[in-house]
């Protein structure tokens, strides 16, 4: 008997100490994970800082020493203290990584001290645009290092956490991309002794203004939103399609089909009032590619013109993979409008429509006040950084950085091997916006 | 004993190999597809047009095979002065231009690549003299040549293809069973975060922000991600939001919160609602 109550109480010790085993075991695994998610967060902010980094210090370059530039000063070195205090947040305290932060500091310090001096009373002399152009080439240099890294890190699933241990172990033999990757970007490095993802001009939505003014008619049904579903899906059965209407958050009320057939899978959102499709994705397996980007450009020309957008140029094109991807603009008497954007994605096996996404169309599009301007072309070139070799011309709509439309002068213009869209205010002659273009890369999955 | 003879062996083979490549036509007949080859592009094509231009001394960059701003104006300054309506397409009558100014040696071209080396391709300078060897060793010529060409590819501006691949590892984490829209859906909403100025400012920021994303806090988001998941990415990359401009949402059957429930909620798609 007592044998019993004996394994009995032994037996409850240890489910007891079993689950309380367990249960410490999950909770250092939970704070595992966190520890290691602030470390890739870091890492991977200090890899986006420095691209941004790189392209500011370009743009900085390729701007006139004037207003502009002050701002410009003051972003990079909020950028070189956003990413040295990223730099501080990963665990390399085994691991010299003082230099990189040595270069950090010192744009920091050179555009600190450019930033806060009257640069109409004293521009940047030959000799510090030399050594912007040398932080220029040098940051580009870590940014490509690191993103290398970043590239290695992600496809082969790197964790800090293993770093860390193997930095404490000190193993000799340990092949550990991470640290030797980052002992490369130091090595560059000791070799010397926000363009932010929202900056793009292209379909920015004007907050301030009414939304979706063009967008009249009268209110369309369910089965009419159906229907035109169905052709914009290019379908017959009706029994795949679902639709459900927008809830009270929305910014405009729509009506969101949506179609799951074998092959192909589709979706749409169409406005309840007037009815007008505001996007469209299709999904389905896309083969090899048979038909040129250029062609795959007028098959969605011709879809732009069939869903009645007139007056809309073509922008830009890009191939990713098997699809092509379509930007075009409104055009007003002859001014390209970027706050009404319309994307076209085709697949380039056959030509079909993939998606189109007209909402930043619909957003902000309204027949606009255009006023004459009050500079001339001429005058406007010269606002220009005169060694940005202007090559193309327009006059353009955007939305400057308060968030209002401003009527400019768009140059396209080189500089050294980089390209740039710059927009000079065409009523005050202010460079309201300059970009460094990019659009390639590398292709680190080949190398 | 065995390897000596397989050295021996590839020793042999490589000069046969070799020795195909001096005899065969250093000179393609065939030149360029039919395409117009515009901006963005990319491919062989590009890849001959690059090395055409830098041929005839228009194009300092590299052959990459991707069709970005350096080859476009390379191709304005050939029509500019070769007179012709300059509009940067490569049409019939730009290609049969180029092709007859200037000379491709693909054979060339497309050995450099496959093997990674820096090289250039300017008219009248020697081979050797434009190409240095990344690997270095003689027989490198036996080994196959690797079935991609392009050494660059396309990227939306603003995002490197490793933001890209890190959006994709949370989408695939967060949302791997849930129809396209909502991949591309969960994707936007990201992107929505970087933009409000009341979530972090960067991509990583915004994914590994402590308690945001589920998949991020279980370990989920790093699963191998799908094409699929990338193409979603870089839909909602190229301004597809089918969220109407969510910075929220949740999954009804399992949020624990009811602050979420408090949130003006704009739609349902797939197992997720989004809200502001």
């Amino acid at each position: 008997m007592i044998r019993w109550i004996l394994i009995g109480i032994l037996t409850l010790g240890i489910a007891g100490t079993a689950f309380w085993g367990y249960q410490e075991h999950q909770e250092k695994n939970a704070i595992l994970t966190q520890a290691e998610n602030t470390y890739q967060r870091s890492f991977h902010e200090l890899s986006y800082y420095m691209d941004l980094l790189h392209d500011e210090i370009g743009t900085a370059l390729a701007m006139n020493s004037d207003q502009r530039l002050s701002p410009q000063m003051v972003e990079i070195w909020r950028l070189t203290s956003e990413a040295s205090s990223n730099v501080g947040q990963l665990p390399l305290g085994l691991l010299p990584f003082n230099k990189t932060e040595e270069f950090l500091s010192n744009i920091g310090d050179f555009t600190y001290r450019t930033a806060v001096r009257n640069l109409d009373d004293e521009p940047l002399t030959e000799e510090e645009t030399k050594t912007l152009q040398q932080y220029y080439k040098q940051s580009s240099e870590i940014e490509q290092e690191l993103r290398e890294v970043q590239h290695l890190a992600l496809e082969n699933n790197l964790r800090w956490m293993d770093v860390q241990l193997a930095l404490v172990n000190n193993e000799e033999q340990l092949d550990n991309t991470i640290i030797d990757g980052l002992k490369t970007v130091e090595d560059k490095v000791g070799g010397y002794s926000e363009a932010n993802i929202d900056s793009s001009v292209i379909g920015i939505s004007n907050q301030q203004n009414e939304p979706y003014k063009s967008i009249t008619g009268k209110k369309v049904s369910e089965q009419e939103a159906l229907n035109i579903a169905k052709d914009l899906f290019e379908v017959k059965d009706s029994d795949k399609l679902t639709i459900a209407e927008s809830g009270k958050g929305a910014d405009i009320p729509i009506y969101s089909v949506s179609y799951n057939g074998d092959d192909k899978h589709a979706y749409t959102d169409i406005s309840q009032q007037g009815g007008k499709p505001l996007s469209l994705l299709i999904n389905r397996q896309i083969n090899e590619n048979k038909i040129s980007l250029n062609e795959g450009l007028k098959k969605a020309e011709e879809y732009v013109n069939r869903l009645g957008f007139d007056d809309m140029i073509f922008f830009r094109s890009s191939e990713y993979g098997n699809t092509g991807a379509y930007s075009f603009l409104s055009s007003q008497d002859g001014v390209r409008i970027y706050p009404d954007a319309i994307e076209v994605k085709v697949a380039l096996d056959n030509g079909d429509i993939m998606g189109i996404t007209a909402d930043n169309y619909y957003r902000n599009h309204k027949e606009r006040d255009i006023p004459e301007p009050k500079v001339t072309k001429e005058e406007a070139k010269e606002m220009v950084n005169p060694n940005v070799d202007i090559q193309e011309e327009y006059l353009a709509v955007i939305d400057n950085d308060l968030g209002e439309e401003v009527l400019t002068y768009e140059f396209l213009g080189t500089y050294g091997d980089d390209t740039y869209r710059i927009f000079i205010n065409a009523l005050n002659g202010m460079e309201e916006k300059v970009e460094k273009l990019g659009g390639t890369e590398i292709n680190y999955a080949i190398n | 004993m065995i390897s000596k003879k397989r050295f021996f062996l590839c020793f042999i083979l490589s000069f046969m190999i070799v020795g195909i490549y001096e005899v065969g036509p250093k000179q393609n007949a065939e030149a360029f597809s039919n395409q117009v080859i515009q901006h963005g592009a990319v491919g062989d094509d590009v890849i001959e047009l690059q090395a055409r231009l830098q041929y005839l001394g228009f194009y300092n960059g590299k052959i990459d095979g991707v069709f970005g701003w350096g080859t476009y104006w390379a191709l304005r300054n050939f029509q500019y002065e070769f007179g012709q309506d300059i509009d940067g397409l490569a049409g019939q009558e730009t290609k049969q231009k180029l092709v007859d100014a200037s000379e491709y040696d693909e054979q060339f071209v497309k050995q450099q690549i496959a093997r990674g080396n820096k090289f250039t391709h300017y008219g009248g300078v020697e081979r050797e003299k434009q190409s240095t060897n990344r690997g270095g060793g003689g027989n490198e010529a036996a080994t196959p040549a690797p079935e991609t060409t392009n050494t660059a590819v396309n990227v939306p501006q603003g995002y490197s293809q490793n933001d890209i691949q890190l959006m994709a590892n949370a989408v695939y984490g967060e949302a791997r069973g849930e129809p396209y829209e909502g991949q591309v859906a969960v994707a936007a909403v990201i992107l929505n975060r970087v933009e409000s100025s009341t979530f972090p400012n960067t991509v990583a920021g915004v994914i590994f922000e402590p308690r945001a994303f589920t998949a991020v806090a279980d370990g989920q988001i790093w699963l191998t991600p799908n094409d699929r998941a990338r193409e979603a990415v870089l839909d909602a990359i190229n301004g597809w939001d089918p969220t109407g401009n969510a910075l929220y949402y949740f999954n009804p059957d399992t949020a624990t919160s009811a602050w979420i429930w408090t949130r003006p909620q704009i739609k349902q798609i797939g197992k997720h609602i989004f809200c502001k």
